[in-house]
């Protein structure tokens, strides 16, 4: 299995119902992910795409086994619907929601302690664009056929520019083994150390491509980890070079408000800790491509 | 979200900290009433702007007489101070505020921030306030005492103590040192703020301690459940392009530079930057009109970044991916259409369907500037930005 999901990996969608979440419910399961229901309170009983709906996470988990959880439910309510999930049973959730408070995220994260490590959910997002592992499933609302099975594991914040990074690849032949969006918040469930820890264990990634971006202290904490304990290569995009001090760039979590956390910082950290940087976008599959024949 | 120093008092007022007395004026001859209403000898005006750096720039005057502050605020009024945070267009002042002197002993640092290591509110005081945060820790970092916050029981009395020992406030203060640093952590948790900074808060000699300035931001995503702080947004203190672009749902931040961006997606809108830069431009604004890329969404954004009148080059950057590239491509070719343009455009689009979308650029019949990778479309934008500069400067002039 890749990490966090396979082909046989049961999903369901909090917030089923909406015309967003249908839209990309109908996509997924065109893709093949396996999507066994939605969670929608008030709404048992009814389908969606010929998936049932239900009450509550217990009963989704109860009636089809679910395993992964992807929210869709809007920004105020959206925290407590994570919280649902860990409560209930499922073990790997993808917020996809823009526009969560960030004192809600904190609540999120401090609630997902109370479980056991062993029993604890996985969360990555929110405000990504999901998870894919190419031929198995997709929880996310990604396009599916920009990514080729393969073996660059790719982690990032930012959704098209996953986009763009994954089509380069395909259009070099190269497959992905998954891909994970941990989001352009603030406060987020999975870091991009978080990640790179699954990779590192993953014998289905060879090479991770990691792109970050200005604010806050992951980039940083991710070279750390890969100077510490990678044995594979990792490619690594920062965007946010020409980002102004102090600013908010469409992503809450983009701002530059302490040292180290500006692009030019970053991608001397990451040098510094051995990480091949592509120093501008249209090079990402170029460079990994290249660090995949050295290695 | 940014409000003014003077609301940020009166919210924390509330909760707990204590605030010299003060009063807002919109007027010289209101300063001058505000200070007799408030009594004493000696006032401090300060400029009500969205910016840290106020005292060195020229807006906070101490003032002895009433003559004195009319004088005073009459020339800050109207005006607009540059800080070294606001850029050189600086931020307007159109509100004052008087404040009673209060004569203090110490002054002291205190900020809670959203930390993104924790991923909880982090707590950092210094006992060298007076200075900025960066300041302090360049020059005294070992005055600064940091302490996080378990969300789930709140600060607790201890931790407020100790910071309070920690910073060397006299014992027979430390309950009132508790009871501000409790205000401000609820008044930043009930309120979804992401900054509170009180520099100075000062030990005053009469022994109270005073917030003598304060800051507070709050999070935008959190306004839908704090109506009557989402009212306290003050336009006057915004780039009118970002208000505008704000009101209508794009994310827009305006710079200095002649290529205007159209982007998808923050990270791609910043990538295209970066990618502007490397190829000898600057670009002239960040924007991300959202991952789908609607046809409406691009008209829009043609109209925003064509208001500018330093853009001299358009870029727009679309990766489509559900939605497809020939989708975006009539969208492009629409927005173009009906709101004509006077610049050199170069599209490139990526993602699904590339081949059908580029052909409807081309058989538009619109002069569009096409290109494949990111690189080559930043590199045709400087290079149509820099011909029309030798061709268009005279057309210009006569506009």
């Amino acid at each position: 299995m890749s990490i966090f999901l396979d082909r046989n990996t049961p999903v369901i969608i909090q917030g089923i119902t909406g015309r967003m979440a249908q839209f990309h419910a109908k996509e997924m399961l065109e893709y093949g992910t396996n999507l066994v229901g939605g969670v929608v309170p008030g709404k048992k009983g009814e389908t969606v795409h010929g998936v049932p709906v239900f009450d509550t996470v217990k009963q989704a988990v109860e009636a089809t086994g679910a395993e992964a959880s992807l929210v869709f439910v809007p920004p105020p309510f959206a925290a407590d619907s994570i919280m649902e999930a860990a409560d209930g049973g499922i073990r790997y959730c993808v917020c996809i929601t823009d526009g969560i408070p960030a004192q809600d995220m904190i609540k999120v994260k401090r609630y997902m302690m109370r479980y056991p490590k062993e029993r604890r959910m996985v969360l990555t997002g929110p405000n990504c664009a999901g998870t894919i592992s190419p031929g198995k499933s997709l929880v996310g609302i990604m396009p599916g056929h920009i990514y080729l099975p393969g073996h660059v594991g790719i982690v990032g914040r930012s959704g098209t520019l996953g986009y763009e990074a994954a089509q380069q690849l395909k259009d070099r032949g190269i497959g992905v083994s998954t891909s994970v969006g941990i989001g352009g918040d603030p406060i987020n469930g999975s870091s991009f150390r978080d990640i790179l820890e699954q990779f590192e264990n993953d014998p289905e990634t060879h090479i991770v491509c990691l792109i970050g971006e200005i604010g806050g202290p992951q980039e940083a904490e991710a070279a750390a980890y890969i100077q510490e304990h990678m044995t594979k290569p990792v490619v690594a995009y920062i965007a946010g070079l020409t980002a102004p001090k102090g600013r908010t760039m469409g992503h809450a979590g983009a701002i530059i408000s302490a040292f180290g956390e500006s692009a030019s910082e970053k991608v001397e950290i990451l040098s510094a800790a051995g990480v091949t940087v592509a120093e501008n976008p249209s090079v990402i599959g170029e460079t990994i491509a290249r660090v995949m024949q050295a290695a | 979200m940014d409000i003014h120093e003077y609301q940020a008092k009166e919210i924390l007022n509330k909760f707990g900290v204590a605030i010299p007395d003060g009063a807002l004026a919109y007027s010289p001859e209101q300063a001058a009433y505000r200070a007799r209403e408030l009594g004493g000898s000696k006032w401090i005006v300060k400029a009500q702007v969205h910016a840290g750096g106020r005292g060195k720039a020229g807006g906070v005057k101490i003032c002895e007489s009433e003559h004195e502050i009319q004088d005073a605020t009459n020339e800050m009024f109207g005006r607009r101070l540059v800080t070294h945070q606001t850029g050189p267009e600086g931020k307007g002042i159109y509100r004052i505020y008087v404040e009673a002197a209060v004569p203090f002993e110490r002054e002291i640092y205190l900020g809670f921030v959203l930390d993104r290591s924790s991923q909880r509110v982090m707590i950092v005081a210094s006992s060298e306030g007076g200075m900025e945060i960066e300041e302090i820790s360049a020059k005294k970092p070992e005055s600064i005492v940091r302490s996080t916050v378990e969300p789930a029981v709140g600060l607790r009395d201890f931790q407020a103590r100790e910071i309070a020992f920690a910073l060397g406030i006299p014992s027979e203060l430390t309950q009132q040192m508790v009871r501000t640093l409790q205000g401000c952590y609820r008044a930043f948790t009930e309120l979804d703020a992401t900054m509170v900074e009180i520099n100075p808060l000062v030990i005053t000699s009469d022994r109270r301690i005073l917030a003598l300035d304060a800051k507070m931001t709050f999070d935008g995503n959190a306004l839908f459940r704090h109506p009557h702080i989402a009212e306290l947004r003050d336009k006057s203190q915004e780039d009118p392009r970002e208000s505008r672009a704000a009101d209508r749902g794009l994310s827009y931040i305006g710079l200095s530079g002649n290529i205007g961006c159209i982007v998808n997606g923050a990270g791609l809108a910043m990538a295209t930057m970066d990618t502007i830069k490397l190829a000898g431009g600057e670009p002239a604004n960040f924007l991300d009109i959202g991952g789908g890329a609607t046809p409406e969404r691009v008209a829009k954004a043609f109209r925003l970044v064509n208001s500018d009148e330093n853009v001299q080059a358009i870029l727009v950057n679309i990766f489509a991916g559900i939605n497809r590239c020939d989708w975006v491509a009539e969208g492009v070719v629409q927005a173009l259409q009906a709101n004509p343009v006077d610049v050199p455009v170069v599209v490139r689009l990526a993602g699904t369907n590339v081949e059908e979308g580029l052909k409807i650029l081309a058989k538009s019949g619109l002069p569009i500037i096409r290109a494949t990778s990111l690189m080559e479309a930043a590199e045709r934008a400087v290079s149509a930005w820099k011909n029309d500069l030798s061709q268009n400067t005279r057309m210009r002039i006569v506009k």
